[in-house]
């Protein structure tokens, strides 16, 4: 289903939850909203769903105006964060219960239940009730629920929050493969940004109400487009004097600039470890933090932090140690804008007579 | 130890005191005559017809309190158009019949609805009498049992939230099916425990319907107002019958309470 958004508000009393967002999604795609918790995203998804009334602006499926058609008119599926499974039915009766809303025949439901139980591997457990389930087969659930009368959009409300860590990352290439094979239009919400990176075709990234930016994950981590997805993304340091590092000096003083750099721009290493050695600077070592396949590393370079990744390959550094950094860009904001400056030292200034 | 032991063999002489012997005395005070003294009270005119009566009352205020308990608590739960100002205050009023004295509810409908009032003259000329008749006596044990309902069911749709009913609608089910097939499975055993509770409760109500009714005999008369009349009377052999018949009601509705109750924990 093709979904557009034209300047959608919702307000809640005195909180603006949702300001001003407008947005297109093409059918088929898998779109996850991200941003902090409390910034709006599930708000536009219950908008989306009709559960929700919004203040202004318009929704369109498939180019037709839906805002006054109710959650049962809008041919959508729905899976909550905490599944709302009806808890009195067992896994049979919760999957066949759109089908019998719509009053379809018995041996038609029969089948598709059939079906879904064994597409989201149920099998067997069709006569268990909810209570029964572990957290991962009450959201297959759930999703085969919502999958049962055949929704044009799928919307996911936090799908993997209640979920434990290790059976969230198989429950998530699950759902995309699924997603991918039935092909249709699919809108997660999540706050975990490697979550959001993982599975959607595209993001949106969502904060304070406001839609910050829409774009396949790596646009969105390439080109950045305000302070707020920059730091959001990744694990950005905020640097607040920039001209201190080496090929930054031009930066101006004067307009309040202010950087992101992010762990993967930086590069560290003893002097002579680092190939350009005419665009490093001294640095100090300040803490080192094993990650388990490689070492953070918090480094101070005047008064200033910046956080970095350092192989388990490479020599060993040590709190306090002296060490050459090379920053090989930096994002670049203030007020009015924001850009992306590659650092110029990079550059050989000679390389026609080496 | 020994203090623990000297409190529950305490408690338990209370509980025989305050509860036991009394239907002890109650079961043999009926049968002081005999069986046939306890027939003969019991198959009296005035005994009949005020058994008819409560059983009348219990019928008519279960099926109302129950429609509108259940009603009321959705509303007071769920609605959205109503604003939270509005909810907490009525959630207060429902509270108000346990905290004023039935006498009191008894009294406020006949000075609203009495003979003497304009309502009461306006429904009087219409052929309607209201109190010292079957209408006000209703309406009195109504007010009595109110919150029973309400108070069962709330707590209840509360806990079990919307999201049940929300992922309902997103099914395609509209708010009737919604109800019969999502939310009243849920709150079923509540609802059962609250009409326990009402049948209880409006079996056995008697300042309320005592002012109210003005208990006439083989008019408005009660069970408990005619064992009321009985010991004024000195009839004690009747009083005691009629009571042991109010009594064994209520240890049947005891039972099917803890059965009730059991079942709703379950869920």
């Amino acid at each position: 289903m093709h979904i557009e958004v034209k300047n959608l508000n919702k307000e809640f009393g005195s909180f603006h939850a949702v300001q001003d967002v407008s947005f297109e999604i093409e059918k088929g795609k898998l779109i996850g909203f991200l941003g902090p918790s409390g910034g709006g995203k599930t708000s536009i998804l219950r908008m989306l769903a009709g559960l929700e009334t919004p203040t202004s602006g318009d929704i369109y499926f498939h180019g037709k105006r839906v805002n006054d058609l109710p959650p049962q008119e809008r041919g959508i599926g729905f899976v909550f964060q905490n599944y709302a499974l009806f808890k009195h039915m067992t896994v049979f009766d919760n999957i066949a219960f759109g089908l019998k809303v719509k009053k379809q025949n018995k041996a038609f439901i029969k089948e598709r239940v059939q079906y879904l139980v064994e597409l989201t591997g149920l099998k067997g457990f069709e006569h268990r009730y909810p209570h029964q389930l572990s957290g991962g087969q009450r959201q297959r659930v759930a999703f085969a629920r919502a999958l049962a009368p055949e929704p044009q959009l799928l919307l996911l409300d936090e799908p993997f929050a209640a979920i434990d860590a290790k059976i969230r990352t198989e429950l998530r290439t699950w759902l995309k493969d699924m997603i991918g094979e039935l092909g249709i239009t699919s809108i997660f919400v999540t706050h975990d940004q490697e979550e959001a990176i993982e599975v959607a075709d595209e993001i949106m990234i969502i904060s304070k109400g406001k839609l910050e930016q829409k774009g396949t994950p790596w646009e969105i981590y390439k080109h950045p487009q305000t302070p707020f997805v920059a730091s959001f993304i990744g694990e950005s340091s905020l640097i607040e004097r920039i001209q201190c590092f080496k090929g930054f000096e031009d930066v101006a003083t004067s307009s309040g600039i202010k950087a992101l750099i992010r762990p993967e721009y930086v590069e560290v290493g003893k002097s002579g470890e680092i190939v350009l050695a005419s665009a490093t600077m001294d640095a100090a070592v300040k803490h080192l933090h094993f990650r388990g396949s490689e070492w953070m590393i918090e480094l101070e370079i005047e008064g200033q932090r910046l956080i970095t990744y350092r192989s388990l390959e490479k020599e060993v550094l040590h709190p306090g140690e002296k060490v050459k950094v090379l920053i090989h860009r930096a994002y670049l904001f203030n007020e009015e804008k924001s850009w992306i400056m590659e650092n110029p030292l990079k550059v050989d200034p000679l390389p026609i007579y080496i | 130890m020994m203090m623990r032991r000297l409190w529950i063999t305490l408690t338990y002489i209370v509980v025989s005191l305050l509860l036991l012997l009394p239907l002890y005395k109650i079961f043999t005070g009926a049968w002081a005559d005999g069986l046939s003294g306890f027939m003969d009270a019991l198959l009296r005119a005035q005994s009949l017809h005020a058994l008819k009566m409560t059983g009348l009352i219990v019928i008519i205020v279960t099926v109302i309190n129950t429609l509108f308990g259940v009603m009321l608590s959705i509303y007071l739960v769920r609605a959205t158009w109503l604003s939270p100002l509005v909810k907490r205050l009525s959630n207060s009023i429902v509270d108000l019949p346990f905290a004023v004295s039935p006498v009191i509810g008894g009294l406020m409908i006949v000075l609203l609805l009495g003979p003497n009032t304009v309502l009461g003259t306006m429904l009087g000329n219409v052929g309607v009498s209201i109190v010292y008749a079957l209408p006000g006596m209703v309406l009195a044990t109504l007010f009595v049992t109110f919150p029973i309902m309400v108070r069962e069911v709330m707590p209840v749709l509360q806990e079990i939230g919307d999201q049940q009913e929300q992922a309902a609608s997103t099914l395609g089910a509209y708010s009737w099916y919604t109800f019969w097939k999502v939310t009243w499975p849920n709150i079923r055993f509540a609802v059962m425990y609250g009409v326990v509770l009402t049948v209880a409760r409006s079996l056995g109500e008697f300042g309320a319907v005592l002012v109210v009714s003005g208990n006439i005999i083989n008019k408005t008369q009660t069970a408990t107002t005619l064992v009321y009349q009985d010991v004024e009377n000195f009839n004690v052999v009747a009083a005691n019958g009629i009571a042991l018949v109010l009594a064994a009601f209520s240890i049947m509705l005891l039972l099917l309470m803890e059965w009730t109750k059991k079942r709703k924990e379950v869920h």
